[in-house]
């Protein structure tokens, strides 16, 4: 791949990306938040969010693949359990955050 | 209406609070994110400037994956960058529920530049947040948030870019999970109802698709998903 091919290519990839944030603020004026249209909005991004969340764990491309399966699925378990029974004094976020990626790390170097 | 429950007297009082609300978990989750990217563009043998490039231009984690993953395997610079394009879709939707909760005459003039540093964290973050202050300080608190987003992700590729090799491979790979982990902990405080449905469906329609075609995994995620959630749970919106 030569440099200009990496240019062009970065060219494209960065304002492809900020057509959409481009049309959202076209187009944001026009959206009241009591709307149907909000609501269903609201929906369509959650939903992306969740399927790219749910690839990017289950069926991951790329470098996360070498991580095994089922460490990325206890990771999400452990998680899961600790945003549920969060401590008083830690709260959920931050430690379900860490220990559920310090379990995926350990399970990968153990294989 | 209820009193917000952050009270601000000034907006750069609320842009304080971004900044400061910002350099927290957000900062950190952007922060391993684009270290595990920036040890990812070095193993596949990208330059920096290019690896660093992807981060300062597109800012958009999934789509620099899928960017410089194709480039390492030598697709050409056009499918390289739309594919990239396509993975972004997602901003739309993104922009399209933050901004409309700003009043149009507290929007920054600067806005069509701001934009370009929302990412899904502070997006978020901001879905969360903004009903807990008063409406004149939503665009403020959200440029400080996004600012430390985008101050802390720049030097988090560099150095991740630069220890890449010193870093084990397990390292990386919990550092590239924290991402996807740090979402899908923020679904515990998705509301109301019809966004926790579009959740469960977007989930499921995305691994669906994905097994067919996995470009376009992520958009029919979004709108088949959505729009299923969004028609089951049609008049009771508003519901948690």
């Amino acid at each position: 791949m030569s440099a200009d091919q990496a240019l062009l290519g970065l060219a494209i990839a960065a304002l492809g990306t900020y057509l959409w944030r481009f049309l959202g603020v076209a187009f944001s004026g026009r959206i009241n938040t009591d709307s149907g249209l909000f609501r269903w909005m609201s929906c369509v991004a959650y939903a992306m969010l969740a399927g790219l969340v749910a690839r990017i764990m289950l069926m991951p491309v790329g470098l996360l693949e070498q991580a095994p399966v089922a460490a990325r699925m206890l990771a999400v378990a452990l998680a899961t359990a600790i945003m549920v029974w969060r401590h008083p004094r830690f709260g959920g976020l931050v430690p379900a955050l860490v220990l559920g990626c310090v379990l995926l790390g350990g399970m990968s170097a153990l294989g | 209406m209820t009193e917000p429950r952050w009270q601000f007297t000034s907006k750069q009082e609320a842009i304080r609070r971004g900044l400061r609300d910002g350099l927290g978990v957000p900062a950190a989750v952007l922060f391993a994110g684009m270290m595990g990217f920036g040890a990812l563009g070095h193993s596949i043998g990208l330059s920096l400037s290019l690896t660093g490039g992807t981060t300062i231009f597109m800012f958009a984690l999934p789509g620099q994956i899928v960017f410089v993953e194709m480039m390492a395997v030598g697709a050409s610079a056009w499918l390289a960058g739309l594919s990239a394009m396509v993975t972004a879709a997602r901003f739309l939707p993104m922009t399209l529920t933050v901004l409309p909760q700003i009043p149009a005459a507290h929007q920054s003039r600067f806005r069509y530049l701001t934009v370009h540093m929302l990412a899904l964290t502070t997006w978020s973050v901001a879905m969360r947040d903004f009903p807990k202050m008063a409406p004149q300080y939503r665009q403020a608190y959200l440029i400080g948030l996004s600012a430390a987003c985008y101050g802390c992700a720049i030097p988090g590729t560099f150095l991740g870019y630069l220890l890449a090799g010193q870093v084990p491979l397990p390292l990386t790979l919990a550092l590239l999970f924290v991402n996807p982990l740090f979402f899908y902990l923020t679904f515990f405080e998705v509301r109301p109802l019809a966004n926790r449905l579009a959740l469960v469906l977007g989930a499921l329609v995305g691994l669906g698709v994905h097994l067919v075609s996995p470009d376009y995994s992520i958009l029919a995620a979004g709108l088949i998903g959505g729009s299923l959630a969004f028609g089951l749970s049609h008049g009771k919106a508003g519901h948690t």
